[in-house]
């Protein structure tokens, strides 16, 4: 599998915040938490380096506190680092004049915030053509994008509604046609969902996935809800007191936890919704299948079907190629928690 | 013992000693203590001295100052011009009684329709009606041209006001230096009387219409400022990150995110500079804004009772209108209203028919002039009506009204004010900062202690303590009324409503208006001057406790009723203790009220600082009028610091009582 290119790197990037935060780096210097608590600091962020790739959905979990918006603002450079480098395709953001910045966040990034950030004084459509109409697009041209996006996220009929009408599940609806608008590159989601409530959440999640099947956008997401992480993202960075503990895919983190911490997360999650196929399969091919399944899916998603056969499933790669074959048994196995998987 | 008793003894002790120091001094013989001629500062002849540089030497070079002021009064005169032609003079030809009217102004009807107009768009039908009701009131009893003439300049000090405050309080939002800059002046600008605004404009712009509408918008304006930097404060952080990430320019940002959210806030602080100006535009009659104030000074000046009254109600029937309509705008921008779309015409059909009435009501009024111009024949006057009551009551009830009025005085007034003036000074600066040491240290100690010191410095010694004592006086039967009131209207629904109500109609109601029965009943001196303090200094003494006793915290009260409560009990050992911060606020602004409304009881006779201000504006003598207001100022400020203070201090001991009990 060839990891698609780099959309969004991060390189190193510290967020201090205190009285002289630069003192601290100085020379290249390392502090240590402690030693930035000491010195009367905060380290929102410290030492981040991650690599956010192209069409991924890359998510940030971290409990309150951990640094999380902090590192999410870095990036858009709502914040500006104290120290580091975030490249967008490769150009330095943090070197970019506020005039670029202003072109950049114009076309290439969107993003929806946690508590809507809806105007209150416009309608839907106005809301949703709001970033159009500050790159100065006419007007017809940007209401017609607006109601594309609107029936996108399924608000069609809610155009002259103004944002207090609306029920949070859709408010946030509105925050995301909004920020898909000018068809963003790469799109920051700061806890969209948290907000809701936990039924509306979880129609929103699928929402959001089927809206991603379909554009392919690069995606940074911000959560505290790991189950919220396990079931959108791609990969997982776990963030722990401003520091990136681990980042990997849902999978590798239940199955290979970096530390304690990270292990006490994964510890309840079942297996079956992070396994894939590709780890349980045999290689090689079967001489009878029931059927083919690709190596990246879940074991949760097939399990029904693949128990109900009285043959294996051929599994397959990314190519369509038979790699290997998986039998009931070893989907029971995940389902009951047995064995190595 | 705990330290709270202790200190209560203390300031008792302390108390008796002063009582002792006031009572026995004269009677020995001692002579109140000299101020020392170090201590007497000429600051009133140095601005004075000061202005009469800036007026007549001062130069910027190119322009002098005196061109500079010119200048700006004609900016302003243009507009008002404008505004007058409008709503009062129209277009005239030739002058005195063979003017020839060429262009009649708007007529009566077209400006109540107008205003119903409004009234039915920001709220509704009653509104409407009550605002047409209210300027066929002005119409009907003969106030028409001068409520206009007042219209005038609120319609034009408004906007400059509103406009200006928008554009220092977007400044002070944007660059923390302006705001370090600009927040003490705002501080010294509320606290300065009203009064000692008029003297350098006099000063420098002269009598007459400009200067007061110049006074009007610097009066009007600091709520806006602050309001302003406060509204934008409050946009939540995600607005402002969401202006940033759609790649807002520096004005696309003002323009399109922070101000509309803030629109809310912004409008309150609209409907502040509306009131405002109405109450300086009345209270700036006095260097020439004419109009409605002007008819109630006159008719103070020569005692006509029924004029006062009748130009008193109708500044009521204006300031109670512009106040519910801006009120009502002001919600109206919380909740947008249903998008319409298509023609122009669809759009506006409602404003363009106004327009269209309105036009053709003007247009009727050649063929018929009772339609421009409300028939002197149908004029409705309560003049005699008012004359006659107040001599009824006076006839009838003097007795009973002059033995309050000398009970009054004979058992609270004068002594206090003896009291007062007997303590000598350096007792006076010690017990100041005694109270700001034990209420916030010794930065408050210290603060305390230089304000009393300016005071003595300006040599007016005798007329602050004179304002001091009236203040007290009239803040403690504010306080024996309001707080009172206050527990009435916490304890139920109905007695909260008519009590409020009654508050807000009152503080609608310029400071002006407040003598005019006043001085009806009891005429000139300081027992009117403390009612019409009273008057207006009550509500902010009603609505604290009244906020304070409802704010307490249910499970508290549920506590004390298990602990089996009776309901007095509830009230003085639960409900009260825990308001007490609130109540101190109220307190402190009742204060305040109390301080800005006696400078203008100085027009019915007082001996105290107001009466400095008001001499000082009819002699146009800068320098003293401003040291005059500025000790007023002065005063304000102790009383603020150590209110505040005292505030804070029960704050954290009813954490802390919280705390032990737990």
């Amino acid at each position: 599998m060839h990891p698609a290119p780099v959309k969004l790197a991060c390189r190193n990037v510290w967020k201090i915040y205190g009285p002289h935060p630069e003192r601290l780096l100085q020379g290249g210097a390392v502090p240590t938490l402690s030693e930035i608590r000491e010195s009367q600091h905060v380290g929102a962020v410290r030492a981040a380096s991650l690599d956010v790739r192209t069409g991924e959905i890359f998510v940030i979990m971290g409990l309150s506190g951990s640094g999380k918006s902090t590192l999410i603002r870095c990036l858009a450079r709502l914040i500006e680092p104290t120290e580091g480098e975030i490249l967008f395709d490769g150009q330095d953001l943090l070197k970019a004049s506020p005039s670029e910045m202003i072109e950049i966040r114009r076309h290439k990034m969107g993003m929806v915030f946690q508590h809507f950030a809806l105007l209150p004084h416009l309608t839907v459509l106005q809301n949703v053509a709001f970033p159009l109409e500050v790159q100065g697009v006419a007007r017809n041209l940007r209401e017609a994008r607006a109601s594309e996006v609107i029936s996108l996220v399924g608000l069609d009929g809610r155009e002259d509604y103004y944002p207090r009408q609306l029920s949070g599940g859709q408010q946030q609806r509105v925050g995301i046609a909004r920020s898909l608008a000018v068809e963003p590159e790469l799109w920051f989601l700061d806890e969209p969902f948290s907000a809701l409530d936990p039924l509306i959440r979880r129609e929103m999640q699928d929402e959001f996935l089927r809206i991603q099947k379909k554009l392919k956008k690069s995606i940074v997401f911000i959560t505290h809800d790991f189950d919220e992480a396990i079931r959108l993202a791609d990969r997982i960075a776990i963030m722990k007191d401003g520091a990136l503990i681990q980042i990997a895919t849902p999978e590798e983190l239940v199955l290979n936890p970096a530390d304690a911490y990270v292990a006490e997360f994964t510890a309840h999650v079942p297996r079956a919704k992070v396994v894939t196929l590709g780890r349980i399969m045999v290689p090689g091919a079967a001489e009878n299948v029931a059927g083919t399944l690709p190596a990246s899916t879940r074991v949760e998603a097939c399990a029904g079907r693949i128990e109900a056969a009285a043959l294996p499933h051929a599994v397959t790669d990314d190519a369509g190629r038979v790699i290997g074959h998986v039998t009931p048994r070893a989907v029971i196995d995940v389902l009951l928690g047995r064995g190595g998987a | 013992m705990n330290p709270l008793a202790l200190r209560s003894l203390l300031w008792l002790g302390l108390f008796a000693v002063s009582l002792a120091l006031a009572g026995f001094a004269p009677a020995l013989g001692l002579a109140p203590v000299p101020v020392p001629f170090w201590l007497r500062v000429d600051l009133a002849g140095a601005i004075s001295a000061a202005m009469r540089w800036l007026v007549e030497t001062a130069s910027f070079g190119l322009f002098t100052f005196k061109d500079l002021t010119r200048a700006i009064a004609a900016l302003i005169d243009l507009p008002y011009q404008g505004a007058r032609f409008v709503l009062v003079e129209g277009l005239r030809e030739g002058r005195g009684s063979r003017a020839v009217t060429l262009i009649p102004p708007l007529g009566w009807l077209t400006v109540t329709l107008v205003m119903t107009a409004l009234g039915v768009w920001a709220k509704g039908w009653r509104l409407g009606l009550f605002l047409g009701l209210c300027f066929v009131y002005l119409a009907a009893f003969g106030r028409w041209e001068s409520a206009m003439i007042t219209l005038a300049s609120i319609v034009i000090a408004v906007p400059i006001g509103v406009a200006g405050g928008l554009v220092l309080g977007v400044a002070a939002y944007l660059w923390p230096l302006v705001n370090r800059v600009l927040s003490p002046v705002l501080d010294l600008m509320q606290t300065v009387p009203t009064f000692a605004y008029l003297v350098p404009i006099l000063f420098l712009f002269g009598f007459g219409p400009v200067a007061a509408l110049l006074a009007t918008v610097i009066y009007a304006m600091p709520p806006m400022v602050r309001v302003t930097t406060l509204a934008l404060r409050s946009v939540p952080t995600e607005l402002e990150e969401l202006s940033r990430m759609v790649g807002c320019t520096g004005r696309q940002r003002l323009s399109k995110v922070l101000l509309p959210a803030a629109l809310p806030d912004l409008m309150v602080g609209v409907n502040q500079v509306i009131m405002l100006s109405l109450n300086m535009v009345i209270i700036a009659s006095m260097i020439g804004a004419g109009g409605l104030g002007f008819d109630v000074l006159n008719a103070l000046r020569r005692l006509d009772i029924g004029a006062g009254v009748e130009a008193g109600l109708a500044i009521t029937a204006l300031a109670v209108a512009l106040d519910r309509l801006s009120q009502a705008m002001a919600q109206r921008s919380q909740r947008p209203g249903v998008v319409l779309r298509g023609s122009v015409w669809r759009r506006h059909r409602w404003g363009l028919s106004v327009l269209a009435m309105a036009l053709a009501i003007s247009l009727l009024g050649w063929a018929l002039p009772a339609l421009q111009t409300w028939p002197e024949s149908a004029t409705l006057s309560t003049k005699g009506f008012w004359s006659d009551l107040v001599k009824y009551i006076n006839i009838n009830y003097f007795d009973q009204l002059e033995a309050v009025k000398g009970a009054m005085l004979g058992w609270l007034l004068l002594p206090v004010k003896r009291f007062l003036l007997a303590l000598p000074w350096p007792w006076v600066l010690a017990l100041l900062a005694l109270a700001g040491a034990q209420l916030g240290g010794r930065k408050l100690a210290l603060t305390c202690a230089a304000l009393g010191l300016f005071i003595l410095s300006t040599g007016l010694w005798e007329q602050a303590m004179t304002t001091l004592y009236l203040c007290g006086v009239s803040v403690l039967i504010a306080g024996l009324i309001g707080v009172p009131l206050g527990v009435l209207a916490a304890s139920s629904e109905t007695a909260a409503r008519v009590i409020g109500a009654v508050i807000d109609t009152l503080q609608t109601l310029p400071s002006f208006v407040y003598l005019i029965p006043v001085v009806m009943l009891f005429r000139v001196g300081d027992f009117s001057a403390m009612i019409a303090v009273v008057l207006y200094a009550l509500a902010p003494a009603v609505r604290y406790s009244a906020h304070g006793l409802r704010s307490v915290p249910p499970e508290l009260i549920e506590a004390g009723t298990v602990c089996g409560c009776t309901r007095w009990q509830l009230l003085t050992r639960i409900r009260l203790p825990s308001a007490l911060p609130d109540m101190l606020l109220g307190l402190n602004q009742t204060i305040m009220l109390a301080l800005s409304m006696l400078v203008i009881t100085a027009l019915v006779g007082t001996r105290d600082l107001g009466q400095e201000v008001y001499i000082a504006l009819t002699r146009a003598d800068t320098g003293a009028g401003l040291v005059a207001g500025l000790a007023i100022a002065a005063i304000a400020i102790i009383a603020d610091r150590l209110i505040a203070a005292g505030a804070a201090q029960a704050r954290a001991r009813l954490g802390l009582q919280g705390e032990t009990a737990a």
